[in-house]
């Protein structure tokens, strides 16, 4: 009796285990009904794009986003997505561009610190209501609310009051945003923010749907079918690990301008599989791209290839609590000893441009561009870094160098690292180690100057050189070298309540030659953005701090 | 019966509990936390997330909390998304790895014991090399080689299956293959030395002997007493394949939960870990029982409890130490 129940028990479950899978083999009518959530979606936008002649754009988003609700997105892979569906007071226009968006005219006062916005009439939610001053309010105040625990409530900082607020120690009502009425938007700054139009074009900065958001807080970003924005396009479907598909917004008041039906954002963080999906024409631009991928576009200079411009360098940290590193002759020797240019072609091969600085050109300052204006302050001289090596060791008392690179792992900073220390072992004959550790422990180690040479990038949250230069202020959390210098804060603190363009970007010069002078970081590369469109598809476009963009796509296939 | 089956289940439970304190354990333990990133992240920021996900109570505290919430079947909220939870990970995502994974299972069980099979009767002739160059590349090959391949040349060159991505039977069956190659290459390499050994025995010959058929004689005697080391590793391989494989998943874009088990741990994102950890467990624990199950259909000599005093592990050891 009880064998007996064993047995018809474990044909059962061995029948289940089979079964299963080789019904899914034969019979397709059940699978598609049983995964009906995710096949809707890439199957039937990829037919549209065939048979209905609709305009659809596809391409990759990057990771599965955390969220899709401005106040809560912790990176690119979700901003790419927000920067097409939602719209701040500020937009960028078709050459990238800061112009109003939302606000239709604002006002700023002498002093640099009131902003006056007023919003367009015609501006509409997707499900309809008009955009009032008051969804900015609601938004603002959300994103630095303690308890929301938003990644980028510092972004809102700028605001008077806001990180009082954001630490729990001041009332929601003394934030510097408020709705004078529907239209009217006043926003009180901390101090004179030069770059402050720029920001309210920043997805933080972004509206919620204020009705929705007090409702029932953010539930409202969680799926397609709740979800209501302000942008061009509006999120239809969020297949998880799948796909965002978004259409065109019909509300939206400068429906126009857009040409494209909607646009498909795959989720994928495999670089090789993203180059044969844009191969095999399943997506239409990939802007991700393998290193190798890169090099052979290159070479035989495909017409599909644009080297976008990217706000971000690449750069080496020197912990300059521990000799020899102490001492600014070892930095500048080991600065002034590899080859960038080398590096460039033969490693990186993304077109990227050497870094003899730390502000990456197309920043501009009051007469034109900060970096062509600031000029280089590294030369790369293998003679006068022996020299400069020399003097340096014997000064602290040592005879011979070597130390240890620390990059987190992969593939890319291992080969740069590679280089660079058989660079630095042929001119300088310096004994160089490598040691890669996870992302992670890099950080940590980094924060508790647990090393002597580690990587390192930046990306500029905004176009201006300050974005590059406070993280190296004494206060900074991100300084991570050890390194201060009273006269470097002392011209941050005076450039940043400097509202006359002119003074403060003289300050800002000072400063990065200041920096420049000491060196506890060793510049080298400026990022690019190296992507791929298909021929059909017109009208893509990149600002220098920002994802590709394709708010202004066509795509124009000849049927 | 029902009480070995009881003990079991009681037995993996206490299992799950020392899998949770001690995973606890290690993963607040090893350097990095999960909002460090090299952008900005201003002390006020840090704190409030620190709060917002409860890690800034003493880890006392916090294990304490872990606990009764899992007794709700809560598993907590990830750190990398405001949007789902741990729970809702495992919901949308399990259905789609099992999916994949049973089929690659079934897929793999098939082709590996006949490929098994058939090298141990041809053994050392070109059938076997064949079959066991096939294993060989099978186990060396690691899949996202593997699987780069499949898409140049299905999907790129001969264009039959779309490069990655879920949904259609399409979709399925370059993953599938992908996943089921290392597998294969186990159960066929362990299939033909056991029935390569089995074919050897006294009783063969006696049915032989008896003027029994040869597929008689291979099905009723040699494959069923064969399959046995087979299905002590089909458990283990079952779990591990039915979880979804982070590569694989990666690779063609599948929205399984292979890839939560090992992302969690690089973002330091702990109730995921745990989530995870324990939901494997679960999984394994219960392919093992199952497997216990199978042996006794297929070899009726096993019994799981006929005393009090003997563990049924105990009792298949003997058994299985028959076949040396």
């Amino acid at each position: 009796m009880n064998k007996k129940w064993i047995k018809v028990l474990s044909w059962t479950i061995l029948g289940i285990m089979v079964g299963t899978g080789c019904g899914s083999g034969t019979s397709t009518k059940q699978i598609e009904a049983d995964t009906n959530g995710y096949t809707s979606t890439d199957e039937s936008s990829e037919e549209q794009v065939e048979v209905d002649g609709e305009k659809i754009a596809r391409l990759i988003s990057g990771g599965e986003p955390g969220s899709l609700h401005p106040a809560l997105s912790q990176g690119t892979h979700e901003s790419i997505i927000l920067d097409h569906v939602f719209e701040g007071l500020m937009k960028r226009n078709e050459k990238s561009e800061i112009v109003p968006g939302m606000a239709e005219s604002y006002e700023i006062s002498e002093d640099g610190l009131t902003y006056t916005f007023k919003i367009r009439q015609d501006a509409k939610w997707s499900n309809g209501d008009a955009v009032t001053a008051k969804d900015f309010e609601v938004a603002w105040k959300f994103v630095l609310n303690p308890d929301t625990g938003s990644d980028y409530a510092y972004q809102l900082y700028y605001l008077e009051n806001g990180e009082a607020y954001n630490s729990g120690s001041i009332e929601e009502d003394k934030v510097g945003v408020k709705a004078i009425d529907d239209q009217t938007l006043e926003v009180k700054l901390a101090s004179p923010t030069p770059y402050f139009l720029e920001l309210c074009a920043f997805y933080t900065y972004y509206p919620v749907n204020a009705a929705l958001q007090e409702e029932k807080g953010s539930d409202w970003s969680h799926e397609g079918a709740t979800f209501v924005s302000n942008g061009p396009f509006v999120v239809t479907e969020w297949n998880h690990d799948e796909s965002v598909v978004t259409i065109q917004n019909d509300y939206y008041y400068n429906k126009e301008a857009i040409k494209l039906d909607g646009i498909t954002f795959y989720i994928s963080e495999d670089l090789n599989t993203m180059w044969q999906m844009y191969e095999n024409e399943e997506i239409d631009i990939d802007y991700d791209l393998p290193t190798d991928v890169i090099g052979q576009l290159r070479a035989e200079n495909n017409a599909e290839l644009t080297i976008g411009a990217e706000l971000a360098n690449y750069f080496y940290r020197f912990n300059t609590t521990q000799a020899p590193f102490n001492n600014v002759k070892v930095r500048k020797a080991l600065s002034m000893a590899i080859d960038r240019q080398l590096l460039i072609d033969e490693v990186v091969q993304g077109g990227q441009t050497p870094a003899l600085a730390l502000i990456p050109g197309g920043v501009s300052d009051a007469q034109g561009d900060f970096r062509e204006n600031g000029g280089d302050f590294i030369k790369e001289d293998i003679e006068e870094a022996k020299k400069l090596l020399a003097e340096g060791l014997a000064e602290e008392g040592m005879d011979s160098l070597s130390f240890t690179i620390l990059y987190n792992t992969s593939e890319a900073h291992k080969k740069i690292a590679e280089a660079i220390q058989q660079m630095w072992k042929d001119n300088l004959g310096v004994d160089v180690s490598l040691e890669n550790t996870e992302f992670q422990v890099k950080i940590d180690r980094e924060h508790s100057l647990d090393y002597e040479v580690s990587r390192a990038g930046w990306i500029g949250d905004y176009i201006d050189p300050n974005t590059f230069l406070d993280m190296f202020t004494s206060w900074s959390s991100q300084n991570d070298t050890g390194w201060t210098s009273e006269e470097f804060d002392k011209l941050i603190t005076d450039a940043n309540s400097e509202f006359d363009v002119a003074k403060r970007m003289a300050y800002l010069h000072e400063a990065e030659a200041i920096f420049m002078e000491e060196m506890p970081i060793m510049p080298i590369y400026y990022y690019t953005r190296p992507y791929v469109t298909k021929p059909y598809l017109t009208g893509v476009t990149k600002a220098t701090n920002r994802e590709v963009c394709l708010i202004y796509a066509d795509i124009n296939k000849e049927e | 019966m029902l009480r070995y089956m009881i003990k079991r289940v009681i037995m993996g439970g206490v299992t799950i509990w020392v899998i949770i304190t001690i995973t606890f354990l290690i993963m607040h333990n090893i350097p990095g936390n999960p909002f460090a990133k090299e952008g900005k992240m201003t002390e006020a920021v840090y704190h409030n997330l620190m709060s917002y996900y409860n890690l800034d109570k003493p880890l006392g505290e916090q294990y304490v909390i872990y606990l009764k919430n899992l007794a709700k079947f809560d598993l907590g909220p990830s750190t990398k998304s405001k949007t789902r939870t741990v729970n809702d990970y495992i919901a949308d995502n399990f259905p789609v790895s099992a999916k994949l994974g049973v089929t690659a299972f079934s897929f793999a069980l098939v082709v590996g014991i006949l490929l098994g099979i058939i090298a141990a009767l041809k053994r050392n002739r070109w059938p076997d090399y064949i079959c066991m160059i096939m294993a060989i590349i099978g186990v060396s090959v690691p899949n996202f080689i593997l699987a780069t391949l499949l898409i140049e040349i299905f999907s790129l060159r001969l264009g039959l299956v779309p490069t990655s991505g879920w949904g259609t039977v399409s979709h399925m069956i370059l993953p599938a293959i992908a996943m089921s190659m290392m597998p294969i290459a186990h159960i066929a390499r362990m299939m033909r030395s056991s029935m390569i050994e089995v074919l050897g025995q006294d009783y063969i010959r006696t049915a032989k002997a008896k003027g029994l058929s040869e597929g008689k004689i291979i099905r009723r005697h040699a494959v069923r007493n064969a399959i046995m080391p087979v299905v002590t590793i089909v458990g283990t391989t079952f779990a591990n394949i039915v979880v979804g494989s982070f590569v694989v998943e990666n690779i063609f874009r599948v929205p399984g939960l292979g890839k939560y088990f090992v992302q969690s741990i690089t973002n330091r994102d702990y109730s995921v870990i745990l989530g995870t950890t324990i939901f494997y467990s679960i999984i394994l624990i219960v392919a093992y029982i199952i497997v216990d199950l199978l042996y006794i259909l297929i070899d009726p000599r096993i019994q799981l409890t006929n005393s009090d005093k003997k563990t049924s592990f105990f009792k298949k050891k003997t058994v299985e130490s028959k076949w040396g």
